[in-house]
Parts: C-alpha cells; sequence; structure tokens
C-alpha cells in the first residue's frame, strides 16, 4: 500500500523565509555586490565555473551569493539554470598553445624556452594570515612583454621521439555528456569531459591515491600554463570563424613513465588537465586521474580505485553524489516503518524462541 | 599618416566581441542604432559548448559551456550579427550594429577610424600590461658553483 502524506507547507514557506533572512545576515551590512565576488572570490566563481559546467562569472557570482557561499549548492544552482538556456552550438577547438601565458611553470626542465613565469600564486606565500585590509599591490610591468607564443614545453621530448605523440587521428565528434548517458567502456575524450565536470575534492583524493602507490603513476608536471585564450565559432549565417571574446584556462600536461608494453616502446605517456579559470590543483588531479584510467590502454595492471572507470567516473559528480546523499533527509516513512515492523517480529519471534528454550 | 590595419569582417567581428562594453558603447554613442533599424533577432542569450584537445594536440572532448549572446539587425539594408561571450545584450546589440554599418561603403571608413581602431588599440594595450605584468614574475635562475 502507498499512501500519500500531505502537509507542511506553511512550515516550508517559514523556512524559506528563514533561509533568506539567514542568508542575508545583518542588514547594517552591506550585501556583497556581484562584482565583488566575481572580482575578489574569482577563484571561488572559477571552480563554481568549472564544475557547474558553464563559463560565465556573473552567473557564477550569483549562484555563490544566492548559495551563502556553499559551493556544491552553487554549482547545483549553475547547473539547473543551464538547462534553461538554448544549445546554439560547439566552439572550435581551443587553441592552448596559442594562449595569453599570465603563468607558466615546468617541474621537469629548468631553461624552457620562454622561461618560468610564475604569475599570482599562493605557492610561495607563507600561509600567514594577514590580520588588516589588504593593500592594493603595486605591480611591476617587465621592460619587455612574453614571447607571444610559447612553445609547449612537451614537444621538447616530442623532438627527440621520447614521449607518446598525440595526434588528433580522424578527429571523431566526441560524446557529449549533456546529451548521452555515460557508457562503459568510455573512451577518453568522455572520461575528459566527465572529469572536467567532477568535483575537485574527488579527484583530488583520487589524484593523491595515485601517488601513494594504488596505481603505476610516477608522474613529473610537465607543464603547467594558465592565461587567456580566444573562443572561436562558425556560424552557419556566417560561414567563417569568429572570435566570441576570451576565457581563462589552466592547462596542465602530466608526463608518465611508462615500461612499454602491449607493442609500445619504452616512452614517457602523457596525462591531460583542462579547467575554466585559475584552477591549478583541479587541472592537476584531473591529469592525473586521466593518466590512471588509462591503463588497460597501455596494458597496464589494473587493482587501484583510480584505475576502474566505473568506479571514478560514476562517483565524480558532486551533483549527483550530493543528491543521492541528502535525499536520505526526505520522508522515509513507509520504507521505514515496513523495516521496522519488519525487525518487531523478528525481536518477538526471538523472544518466544527464548521462551520456549528457558521453559524446557 | 594612418597607420591603422585594413580589418576585414571576420577580424572586426572578433574586435567588437572582444571589445570592453564600456568602451564599446562610449565610441558607438554617435551612431546609436537609427529608428528605422529592424530588429531580424533581438538579443538572445544561449550556450556554445567549448571544445579542447587531449593533450591540446590530440582528439577533441567537451570541456563545459559557455553563454553566449546574439542578435541580428538590418539597417538600411545591410544585415548585421554579433555573438559576444556571456549575457550582455547591449554589448551585442552595439557590436551587431557596428556590423552592419561596416558594411555599407559610406559609412565604413568612419567607423573604421571611430570605433575599431580605439578598440584595437585598447586590447593591444591591455594584453600587453598583462604581458609585461607577468614577464615581472619570470624566473631568472643563476647557478651556484661549489669551491674546488
Amino acid at each position: 500500500m502507498y499512501v500519500a502524506v500531505k502537509g507542511g507547507e506553511r512550515a516550508i514557506a517559514r523556512s524559506l523565509e528563514l533561509l533568506a533572512e539567514a542568508r542575508r545576515g545583518d542588514t547594517a551590512v552591506p550585501e556583497l555586490e556581484l562584482a565583488q565576488i566575481r572580482q575578489q572570490l574569482r577563484l571561488g566563481v572559477a571552480r563554481v565555473m568549472q564544475e557547474g559546467s558553464l563559463y560565465d562569472e556573473d552567473l557564477a557570482a550569483l549562484a555563490i551569493r544566492q548559495a551563502a557561499g556553499d559551493m556544491q549548492e552553487a554549482i547545483f544552482l549553475l547547473r539547473a539554470y543551464r538547462t534553461t538556456l538554448p544549445r546554439f552550438g560547439y566552439s572550435e577547438p581551443l587553441a592552448t598553445q596559442a594562449m595569453r601565458v599570465r603563468r607558466r611553470v615546468s617541474g621537469t626542465f629548468k631553461d624552457v624556452p620562454g622561461g618560468q613565469v610564475l604569475g599570482p600564486t599562493y605557492d610561495y606565500t607563507q600561509r600567514l594570515l594577514e590580520f588588516g585590509a589588504s593593500a592594493a599591490s603595486n605591480t611591476v610591468e617587465a621592460d619587455e612583454p612574453l614571447a607571444t607564443t610559447m612553445p609547449r614545453v612537451l614537444d621538447l621530448l616530442d623532438a627527440e621521439a621520447l614521449i607518446e605523440r598525440i595526434d588528433p587521428g580522424s578527429d571523431p565528434e566526441p560524446t557529449d555528456l549533456t546529451r548521452d548517458p555515460l557508457m562503459f567502456p568510455a573512451d577518453r575524450a568522455t572520461r575528459l569531459q566527465n572529469l572536467a565536470r567532477g568535483d575537485e575534492g574527488f579527484l583530488l583524493g583520487m589524484a593523491y591515491s595515485t601517488q601513494r602507490g594504488y596505481a603505476e603513476s610516477h608522474p613529473f608536471a610537465g607543464e603547467i600554463r594558465m592565461g587567456e585564450v580566444d573562443v572561436l565559432i562558425c556560424p552557419e549565417e556566417l560561414g567563417f570563424a569568429i572570435e566570441i571574446g576570451e576565457i581563462t584556462l589552466t592547462e596542465c600536461q602530466m608526463i608518465n613513465q611508462f615500461h612499454g608494453g602491449n607493442g609500445v616502446p619504452p616512452q614517457f605517456t602523457r596525462g591531460y588537465g583542462l579547467s575554466m579559470g585559475e584552477g591549478e590543483r583541479k587541472a592537476m588531479a584531473m591529469a592525473l586521474v586521466d593518466r590512471s584510467l588509462r591503463c588497460d590502454e597501455l596494458g597496464e595492471p589494473a587493482y587501484a580505485p583510480a584505475q576502474n572507470q566505473e568506479f571514478v567516473l560514476s562517483h565524480s559528480d558532486n551533483v549527483e553524489a550530493s543528491g543521492f546523499v541528502q535525499h536520505l533527509k526526505l520522508p522515509h516513512y513507509v520504507d521505514f516503518q515496513a523495516e521496522l515492523s519488519l525487525l518487531r517480529t523478528l525481536a518477538a519471534q526471538q523472544r518466544k524462541a527464548a521462551g520456549t528454550e528457558a521453559l524446557a | 599618416m594612418d597607420t591603422s590595419p585594413h580589418l576585414a569582417r571576420p577580424q572586426w567581428m572578433s574586435l567588437l566581441a572582444q571589445a570592453e562594453p564600456a568602451e564599446l558603447a562610449a565610441a558607438m554613442a554617435p551612431f546609436a542604432p537609427p529608428a528605422h533599424a529592424t530588429w531580424l533577432r533581438p538579443p538572445q542569450t544561449g550556450l556554445y559548448m567549448l571544445r579542447g584537445r587531449i593533450g591540446g594536440t590530440g582528439p577533441q572532448f567537451n570541456l563545459g559551456e559557455v553563454s553566449v549572446t546574439r542578435c541580428s539587425v538590418q539597417i538600411d539594408g545591410h544585415i548585421g550579427h554579433a555573438w559576444v561571450r556571456g549575457g550582455n545584450t547591449k554589448h551585442a546589440e552595439l557590436a551587431a550594429c557596428a556590423d552592419a554599418w561596416l558594411q555599407a561603403s559610406d559609412k565604413h571608413p568612419q567607423l573604421s577610424a571611430q570605433v575599431l581602431e580605439p578598440l584595437r588599440q585598447s586590447l593591444q594595450a591591455r594584453r600587453e600590461a598583462a604581458s609585461r605584468k607577468a614577464a615581472a614574475s619570470k624566473v631568472e635562475f643563476f647557478t651556484v658553483v661549489r669551491g674546488e
């Protein structure tokens, strides 16, 4: 029997009012402006755009404010909003080699052509809380701008044929997980779309596990670059490609040892990560997990969680994960009553059996 | 002497989309949409799926979407289109009007000089400043040689 229960509308209405009041806080304190969030919380905005899978700083800032800084809730809001917008098409592939670099480091070569450019990073901060208002910094400008094109660090190894080459091949149309369901086994392009949308914390834990021995990893950060890339589209109305603006991207190229196998000589292999905005931790974690999920293709023994694509790809999405974990809060009165009644019956039977034994 | 480069339509459309909305609005102030402009497609915001390449050079994959506002306008028989990143409808409207007028031979020189050229210089200056700031954080390695 299924019993529908109604009620609680008034309580829900009051709850929404309490939420609005709690979100706003003391009205004597000015409300956060979206420009403040966009500029002063830019790394939070980047994360919400990346995992919300929609590059729009204004919408991400609005979502962060509405969610009172709960990033996963903000990501959920952005994902929900994107379903209301029409899809116009697909961009031309982003040309990360033409990135206007603001940060570019390599953990493998000291003297890379174009140089190591630190850019804005927390890496060299002391992690000491700075009390008082943050001082406006007077940024120094070098006499010369950076070289307009920074060669890829991995091309240096490619010239010696020491690293696997990655070509477009027949340049197949990739699966789009916003339209097609995730099917196993998933090819690398599908896996990368899933990882790009995936939760940073989950991917970071998975990536960490590969470094601690739960996969054959041995990675080096071949190159990490961050900066601006033009977005090009080719609308049917025009028949030629145009730029529609630029976006900030972080790209990570990991280099991993490979002992050879499956007819491939020993060489370095690649793991790839790409993230919207300044998202270095995400891009690095993505690159490590991308590489560990290539175990089947490279004939490596697969025994670790980070090598199991069903495990990783099915649990990476924080909107799905949060929904399923948190749905437990919803009424399960009937389910629970059924279990309670079963347990009472079993307990009664046990008591009866124990009583019979005592009498015997 | 005029040193500004001649821009073809794909280049001017790109430049209009890359412009700071406030700068575009200021440059376009004398060229407000005329009363007889026909909006063939009023501004509409939608999505493009961004594509990356595996390893930067390999097969394509879908990275995530980007919001885009598009619109089309007809002025004096010329159809102007605009696609701009984000949800700024005013930016798209102004870019579409500029695109229509830039196709009119009598208006082109004026718009080229008063709209495109300042926007091009501003974009170039913005990018160069960002690059100079980044260049200031370039690492200069030096090696310490140990004594005999």
